[in-house]
């Protein structure tokens, strides 16, 4: 026998013995589940008997991987006046029509800033008007392109405090508004317009970077004061609250003193927005997960990609949905997330929380063939 | 060529002498060298004989009613003119007729793509039940066995008494040499400006601008099919009202991972919308069907994988308003604002792609079309020009030269014959 392979005594043996291994801790709810299951499987197969013990170690992992509630996800739509573009506006319409067609419908929708493309009223009026038609109740997160032309004036006036926390079926949500900028503006006596066009370049040496800043930080620590550690956290943020390539701004610069801030916290999940690709990123306690954009894909970053990313491969350039897309989170009885990308012109990729927690040794989502972009 | 039998070898050592390697003349604007890819070792004539005998016999379908030819048709470019097949008893087919013409040239075959070659496509209508209702190919195999013509003439090419095999081998072999190109484009491409009209040079100058057509219709010299022969859903299969909840139904089926219960709604009439999804079952291609050629697109209408466009002018109408919008669209689908002077410029380049031999035909179909083209149900113009809708912003108009000129098909083979 070669070396490294099992005979099928072995392997039979083996599973009989998890097999009973798992009947012993298994309390009588979960063996009532385990036996419909199997018996439904057994006769679905035309088997007379289970050939296969294995079916009980899936059962018993499923309590803590069931998902517990699910909520979507809709990001950067960098919407300019219709007359202008309406190409970011169908997409917006389309992600809202995938929302609403989720079944079962999602808890509720978390919009992950960048609704604007230059901040101007027009623009975030039409965002909210298109978001009114999801069926679902939707919570805004702010985005660099949404604030930087009236300090937030008219987003607030829309959507509220950009920074707010709630509770929900047990889990502690926090959205956080970490597109902050040290003042680069009144120095050099820019208009608002030219304010807002500086922040909404990719790279340029003008604008600060990105940070959640003292006083955002010191009410963050409030709100987690209030919370059980052993609660699951979620953090939602526009950029990503770590430190992804400088040069185009994928940056926030107080990372780490928001880190150290979740650090005691038993399972934590960041969301962000903002890099416009699939990214995934683990650090110690924190998993974090990079949204889609309903606009345009950026590639990745040259270096500094988290190593936990599956990339995408290069966008179809005869497609203007290739690599975008909006997305579903499912919350799981752990507190972690599954997070699903619903990419519109290709397969959707689930990332799952198992393939995060175990730095990348589970449950790794297929990758392309094709190089990344 | 090892099992012949002694009898045989004589005569087939001749024939197989003949053959070999000797690529037949190839129609103009066709590639040498995408023949010899596609074709390593050319069909002998008695293969090819034998292919064409099978193909118009009737005797291969379960009440002698319907041959391979009856969909088809030589006389109609090897299509049918209807607009979903029609089998055995007059039972209508889900899907519409395409040529046999290149389709040689084809990675997949059907319109779900769910043939790797003409031999295994060569099998399915014969044993498929709305279209040659053969009950199995065993019987297919007796019933061919009976007929002493044929019997006799597999046991001489092959040595050996007949299998299902042996004759999708014959179908396919004929069918290897219905190759298509002489179309008034090759003929000007090749150097006779004359060949095309102004109006033909307007359309070709569209196609690769404006109408962004070339995003899945490319043609080259290289690949002169004018597909790119993958497979898009252009909202053609959402034409049916239940379409999202036909998809989300199929997706439920196969995320619970009963791949045998997709294969039973695939020959469910209402399935066969999903298309190239009940072959690959990946979301993305849900209601993708495959790119056809372009190539004799005049003559081989009605169009579409159901048959529901009559005329090139509703194609155009239907890709001028960005397709019917679903949820599984393709990316590259959006309004064209097309004006109708540019949509008769295109229609007038895609009759131009139509081979000589088909001149008289052409001719008929494009007066016929023509006299539909006031009739135009898929017809939106308030929807292509951008005044309702989400549907896509504009190229701009793109100050496109001819495209011979610019060089944007290729260097061009010289013609053989």
């Amino acid at each position: 026998m070669r070396k490294g392979v099992k005979s099928i005594e072995t392997k039979h043996y083996e599973e009989r013995d998890s097999f009973f291994d798992g009947l012993r801790r298994m309390d009588r709810r979960g063996f009532m589940r385990l036996a419909g299951l199997s018996a439904g499987i057994a006769a679905a197969k035309g088997l007379v008997t289970p050939q296969s013990f294995q079916l009980i170690s899936v059962a018993e992992a499923a309590p803590s991987a069931r998902p517990k509630f699910s909520f979507a996800y809709i990001s950067d739509s960098h919407l300019y006046k219709k007359e202008l573009n309406d190409r970011f506006v169908r997409s917006l319409v389309r992600a809202v029509d995938d929302v609403n067609r989720l079944d079962p419908q999602p808890d509720f929708v978390l919009y992950g800033g960048d609704l604007a493309q230059l901040g101007q009223k027009e623009e975030l009026d039409l965002g909210k008007q298109i978001l009114k038609s999801l069926k679902a109740p939707v919570k805004m997160m702010v985005g660099e392109h949404d604030w930087f032309l009236d300090m937030g004036e008219h987003w607030r006036a829309l959507f509220g405090e950009p920074q707010y926390s709630f509770d929900h079926k047990g889990v502690h949500f926090v959205t956080l508004m970490s597109v902050n900028e040290k003042d680069f503006w009144t120095a050099r006596g820019m208009t608002p317009m030219e304010r807002m066009q500086t922040v909404a370049g990719l790279d340029n040496g003008l604008q600060s970077r990105f940070e959640v800043g003292q006083p955002g930080r010191e009410w963050l620590k409030a709100d987690l004061a209030k919370v059980d550690k052993n609660t699951p956290i979620v953090v939602f943020s526009h950029s990503p609250l770590y430190k992804y390539y400088k040069p185009w701004n994928f940056w926030t610069d107080d990372a780490d003193d928001v880190q150290a801030l979740l650090k005691p916290f038993k399972n934590v999940t960041v969301i962000h927005g903002h890099t416009h690709q699939m990214l995934s990123n683990q650090i110690g306690n924190i998993s974090f997960h990079g949204m889609l954009s309903t606009a345009w894909p950026w590639p990745y970053a040259p270096e500094g990609l988290p190593s936990l990313t599956v990339p995408m491969n290069r966008p179809d350039p005869f497609s203007n949905f290739d690599g975008c897309g909006d997305g579903r989170m499912d919350v799981l009885e752990g507190g972690l997330v599954d997070k699903l990308y619903n990419l519109w012109d290709r397969d959707p990729v689930t990332v799952k929380a198992t393939y995060l927690a175990s730095n990348g040794k589970q449950d790794r989502p297929p990758s392309s063939r094709l190089p990344p972009y | 060529m090892k099992a012949i039998s002694f009898a045989g070898a004589l005569t087939l050592a001749t024939v197989a002498f003949a053959g070999d390697n000797a690529a037949p003349p190839l129609p103009l604007g066709l590639s040498p060298k995408l023949y010899e890819l596609t074709v390593p070792k050319p069909p002998t004539p008695a293969q090819v004989a034998l292919g064409e005998k099978l193909f118009n016999d009737k005797r291969l379908s379960a009440d002698d009613s319907v041959s391979c030819a009856t969909c088809h048709d030589p006389a109609k470019a090897f299509a049918d003119g209807k607009a979903q097949a029609v089998g055995i008893k007059n039972q209508v087919g889900q899907r519409n007729s395409p040529t046999v013409l290149n389709a040689l040239f084809l990675a997949t075959q059907f319109w779900d793509g769910r043939a790797g070659t003409l031999e295994d496509q060569a099998k399915l209508p014969i044993l498929n039940p709305i279209e040659m209702g053969m009950p199995s190919p065993e019987a297919v195999v007796t019933k061919v066995k009976a007929i002493p013509e044929y019997s006799a003439a597999f046991k001489q090419l092959n040595g050996r008494d007949v299998t299902y095999d042996d004759i999708a081998a014959a179908i396919a072999a004929f069918e290897r040499t219905k190759l298509s190109g002489n179309a008034r484009f090759d003929r000007f491409l090749a150097g006779d400006s004359k060949a095309f009209s102004a109006q033909e040079k307007r359309g070709w100058a569209l196609f690769n601008g404006k109408g962004r057509c070339n995003s899945c219709h490319a043609g080259n010299a290289v690949s002169p099919l004018f597909s790119d022969q993958k497979f898009h859903n252009i909202g053609i299969a959402a034409h049916k009202q239940d379409f999202v909840q036909l998809a989300s139904e199929a997706i439920r089926v196969v995320r619970a991972g009963d791949e045998q219960q997709i294969d039973r709604l695939a020959l469910e009439t209402k399935f066969s919308e999903l298309g190239r999804f009940l072959v690959t079952r990946k979301e993305n291609d849900i209601g993708s069907f495959k790119t056809p050629t372009l190539r004799n697109i005049g003559v081989t209408g009605p169009y579409m994988h159901d048959g529901s466009l009559t005329t090139l002018w509703d194609v155009m109408d239907h890709y001028n308003k960005g397709g019917i919008p679903n949820p599984y669209l393709d990316g590259g689908m959006q309004r064209l604002g097309l004006t109708e002077p540019e949509i008769d410029d295109l229609v007038a380049f895609m009759f131009a792609l139509t081979s000589d031999d088909f001149q008289a035909l052409e001719k008929k179909e494009f007066a016929r079309q023509r006299g539909l083209k006031n009739k135009r149900p898929e017809r939106d113009t308030d929807a292509a020009m951008g005044k309702k809708g989400n549907l896509g912003d504009l190229a701009p108009n793109p100050d496109i030269k001819n495209p011979a000129d610019v060089g944007l098909y290729g260097p061009v083979v010289k013609a053989e014959k």
